[in-house]
């Protein structure tokens, strides 16, 4: 059994799992955060990312025990229940972002993460370029490259175009 | 995947202890060749030595004629590393090409050069710039270090602990994307330093990254993409698989190194 201690969207958690679990699985079955999610198995798909420390992982491709001490944030993490969306949701929902919503987690977090490392007005290039690791099967990424156009702005304390979040 | 016991050494000796100690270890760095394979079941190493509580090997720092990175520093740092843009920029923009974002934040340079994974980028830097491959016991050339598929000189105690790249005259990385996965299904690192000339490929060996001598030669006359112009190297000894045959790979080869040089020249 390994020991394993990290922050979770804010809470301090602890656990006793087997080595073999998977941050992802220590989330999803330990901690019941099902948002993130198992898209590949192969470390491609992107469905799985979250931040730790403040950088987009792949949490199918890290051990639980790796992430002692460390600061992790979900999906579930971006907005306090029953509060307002965070403005890159709020982006997705506006510009219909998602069909089944299978890859979505892990596109808003990566989202995120773009805008943390390239700022907030992000052309179309950059965002399909900086998404390689995220793969959506439903959408064909029009809106997603959209949303995350609007997010990026509005995060910025920008307006997102046609319509102003909030 | 298969069972094991990790250890979190503090210290390059200890690693290096438990490396010998132990049957069936496996170095744990960025985590994203060696995770992906034990959850495929092909590989099942028995105990993992995690580097990560290791300090001291990461960081980037240049001197008067050349750039040492650290084992474990992150293909994202290498990326960004304002040291590197300036002193070598073919080798960052080779590292903003690895994976996608979110693997650049985990994977690291020692690891990537001690799997040798025939696909893998940086094999083609150390190759493409004469890198020098510093470990815990000895300093090893880059010509020297690569042996074959997933094949290195190391020794089975032997740790990577910083890469050393010499600074160039000129230098470009061309690479040609397999789609899905990112890796190079060609990759051409080409360098000019003085009157040495280094042209490196990975993806394409069927035994892992080589240097083509022959365009070597061509380019000492002339450092320009002409003097490439309509060669080719034989599809024998190239890889061939779903992604490409040989022969398509061989091709890439000529093409990828063209447009190096021309990169490295512009």
């Amino acid at each position: 059994m390994s020991a394993v201690a990290m922050t979770v969207n804010g809470k301090a958690v602890t656990g006793d799992v087997d080595p073999r679990t998977l941050l992802v699985q220590f989330l999803r079955e330990h901690l019941r955060l099902t948002g993130t999610h198992v898209g590949c198995d192969t470390s491609q798909c992107g469905a799985c990312v979250v931040h730790v420390n403040g950088k987009a992982v792949k949490s199918c491709t890290v051990f639980a025990w790796q992430l002692e001490g460390a600061d992790v944030l979900t999906i579930e993490g971006l907005a306090e229940p029953n509060g307002p969306l965070h403005p890159m949701q709020e982006a997705f929902r506006e510009h219909h972002g998602l069909q089944c919503g299978y890859c979505t987690p892990g596109m808003i977090l990566s989202a995120i993460d773009i805008v943390n490392r390239k700022g907030n007005e992000l052309d179309e290039h950059t965002i399909r370029h900086e998404l390689e690791g995220n793969i959506c099967r439903c959408t064909g990424y029009h809106n997603i490259v959209k949303a995350i156009a609007a997010g990026a702005r509005t995060m910025g304390g920008g307006s997102a175009g046609q319509q102003a979040a909030e | 995947m298969y069972e094991f016991k990790y250890h979190r050494p503090t210290t390059v000796r200890q690693a290096a202890g438990l490396l010998a100690r132990q049957e069936e270890a496996k170095l744990l760095a960025g985590g994203h060749t060696l995770i992906p394979t034990m959850k495929l079941r092909l590989a099942g190493p028995k105990h993992i030595i995690d580097m990560s509580k290791i300090e001291g090997l990461s960081g980037i720092e240049a001197g008067a004629r050349s750039v040492t990175i650290g084992a474990m520093t992150k293909h994202n740092e290498v990326a960004t590393s304002p040291v590197v843009q300036e002193a070598i920029p073919a080798l960052a923009s080779l590292a903003s090409q690895i994976g996608d974002p979110a693997v650049r934040h985990m994977g690291t340079i020692g690891g990537s050069i001690a799997n040798n994974d025939p696909n893998a980028d940086y094999p083609a830097a150390c190759l493409g710039l004469g890198a020098i491959i510093i470990t815990n016991k000895r300093r090893i050339a880059a010509d020297e270090f690569f042996k074959g598929l997933f094949e290195t000189a190391l020794e089975p105690d032997e740790i990577i602990t910083k890469v050393q790249f010499p600074k160039v005259n000129k230098a470009a990385y061309v690479k040609f994307p397999n789609p899905a996965s990112r890796y190079a299904l060609v990759g051409v690192f080409v360098s000019k330093r003085g009157s040495e000339i280094r042209v490196a490929v990975t993806g394409a060996g069927a035994n892992g990254v080589f240097r083509v001598k022959s365009f070597e030669e061509a380019l000492k006359k002339r450092f320009g993409p002409k003097s490439l112009e309509g060669m080719t190297i034989p599809a024998d000894g190239m890889g061939g698989d779903i992604h490409g045959s040989a022969e398509y790979r061989a091709h890439l080869v000529g093409v990828l190194a063209r447009r190096a040089v021309a990169a490295a020249v512009a």
